[in-house]
């Protein structure tokens, strides 16, 4: 412990990005047996997805309905209003679903998930399958892996409905754009290129979340301590890198 | 059945075994003890294959472990049981499901069997009743019994306990000292149990290995260790805070710190 402070930071950056490489190295092995057991995956993505439900619908559901406030703000300055819908569905298709989707995901499964696995191996559990010879990378660390990543793009896409269902709303409920313009307009604006940037950002993402939280747990100091620290890295590491990686993806996707 | 021959093995350049030597017989209860961090739980580490000697021989059932690949150590830990101090428990499982997993992960025996077994095998440790409770509604001493059955019910050759007798009542004690001893005598598993409980170990161990400093300072019977004329043996056995092990951490002269003289 006292080596790791006394360690420039960029050089313990180095070897946190190192030592994560090796782990995901390890954990795609460990994903082809794991894949074999379908029942403690499904598990999982009840655990990460189905338990995320509830917060990422009300979420999605007052984004859409500030996006139909917004949009009808900016867009009648150019007396553009009937295009709220296209704004509303491209905005959340392409940013909003996957971004706040994956913001939410972080901060609910990401450190229930890093936490769970830090107190399995505080208390030696880790261990003893080890010693039981069951191999914790493939019972413990691949299904809650696997079962993030698929959890995730599902996320999105509800949440991407619920926003839509609140922007109508608030457009065609309180601010009075015609129906059938609203659902005409963004149908024809929201091509196939479109929702395949959603996806693979939602992926993308699910992907990184899952793997910072499985690895953060697992190579946490075993303490209370050592959990709490391995918590607030997930959190904080999750959002930056999905920040980051959204600018990477919208500009590759433009 | 288990060998370890002149290991060294150092953690961060701090030696934690320097030379060590300790034969595991067939059938017996061995006893390693020891004052806490001469490393009795690395001991164990090595011998279940986590951790690797830096130099000297480790071998189980006959094999140098360090000459093992990964799946060969897995098959050798199949023939071994190990009780973890706290009980290491799975806690999202309930106490059947804890001690069906090891034959759930490497038969693929039909439920009834397994329920068969493991209601056997909690019956053994008293627990039958209790195989619906999850582990965090157990007592300590409850948690053990269940991992002791959970580390029995793969019928291990070799089992390990890793201080089997720390912060338990009198009762749970008693009970866990008898199924240690029944254990190995009724199903004749060879046991290695360490802990630094001297009384307790007396009563069971058939043969006894007590470290300090990173190798074995004494061996032999609990009895004969008791009749040893060696300071550390005598220092040990009784409980004493004066001898050739330190009790105290090293400090500055505690009078003059105690008047001020040193701030720290």
């Amino acid at each position: 412990m006292s080596t790791r402070y006394r360690r420039g930071t960029l050089l313990e950056g180095v070897r946190r990005f190192g030592v994560t490489g090796i782990f995901l190295a390890r954990l795609l092995a460990a994903c082809v047996s794991a894949l074999a057991r379908p029942g403690l995956i499904v598990a999982q993505i009840f655990n990460a997805g189905g338990r995320s439900l509830i917060i990422i619908m009300l979420s999605g559901l007052f984004t859409g309905m500030v996006l139909g406030l917004l949009g009808q703000d900016v867009l009648q300055r150019f007396g553009a209003e009937t295009a709220l819908g296209q704004l509303a569905a491209l905005a959340l298709l392409k940013q909003l679903g996957p971004v706040l989707t994956a913001l939410l995901f972080a901060g609910r499964a990401g450190t229930a998930l890093t936490s769970e696995i830090g107190l399995m191996k505080a208390t030696d559990q880790l261990t003893a399958m080890e010693v039981m010879a069951v191999d914790p990378m493939s019972y413990v660390a691949a299904p809650r892996f696997l079962g993030g990543v698929i959890a995730m793009p599902l996320l999105a896409a509800i949440f991407n409905v619920i926003g839509l269902l609140g922007a109508h709303l608030i457009g065609v409920g309180l601010l009075g754009i015609d129906r059938g313009t609203f659902w005409s307009q963004t149908q024809s604006a929201v091509g196939i290129h479109d929702v395949t940037e959603g996806i693979v950002k939602s992926v993308v993402f699910g992907a990184v979340i899952s793997l910072i939280a499985v690895n953060e747990g697992y190579q946490c100091e075993p303490t209370a301590e050592g959990v709490g620290l391995a918590t607030t890295r997930t959190v904080v590491a999750s959002s930056v890198l999905t920040l980051l990686l959204d600018y990477v993806l919208t500009a590759a996707f433009l | 059945m288990v060998e370890v021959r002149d290991v060294h093995y150092a953690i961060d350049g701090r030696p934690i075994f320097a030379g060590l030597n300790i034969r595991v017989r067939r059938g017996l209860i061995t006893a390693v003890m020891g004052p806490s961090g001469t490393g009795k739980t690395t001991l164990l580490r090595l011998i279940t294959g986590q951790l690797f000697a830096d130099s000297g021989l480790v071998s189980v059932f006959g094999r140098d472990i360090a000459s093992l690949s990964s799946s060969q150590i897995y098959a050798a830990r199949r023939r071994m049981g190990m009780l973890f101090q706290n009980g290491a428990l799975l806690t999202d499982i309930d106490v059947f499901d804890n001690v069906a997993f090891p034959v759930r992960e490497h038969t693929d025996l039909p439920e009834s069997v397994i329920r068969n077994l493991v209601l056997t095998k909690l019956e053994a440790v008293g627990l039958r009743g209790a195989a619906h409770l999850m582990p965090a509604e157990l007592s300590g001493g409850m948690a053990r019994r269940v991992a002791l059955a959970r580390a029995i019910v793969m019928d291990p050759e070799v089992l390990l306990y890793d201080e089997p007798f720390v912060g338990l009542d009198p009762i749970s004690l008693g009970v866990i000292l008898r199924l240690v001893k029944q254990m190995n005598q009724a199903l004749g598993i060879t046991s290695i149990v360490v802990s630094h409980d001297v009384q307790e170990l007396a009563t069971i161990a058939d043969q006894s290995y007590l470290l300090s400093a990173g190798s074995v300072v004494a061996s032999g019977t609990p009895q004969e260790l008791a009749r040893s004329d060696s300071e550390t043996v005598h220092q040990f056995m009784t409980g004493s805070a004066e001898g050739p092990v330190k009790f105290h951490y090293p400090a500055p002269d505690y009078a003059s710190q105690l008047l001020g003289a040193d701030e720290g």
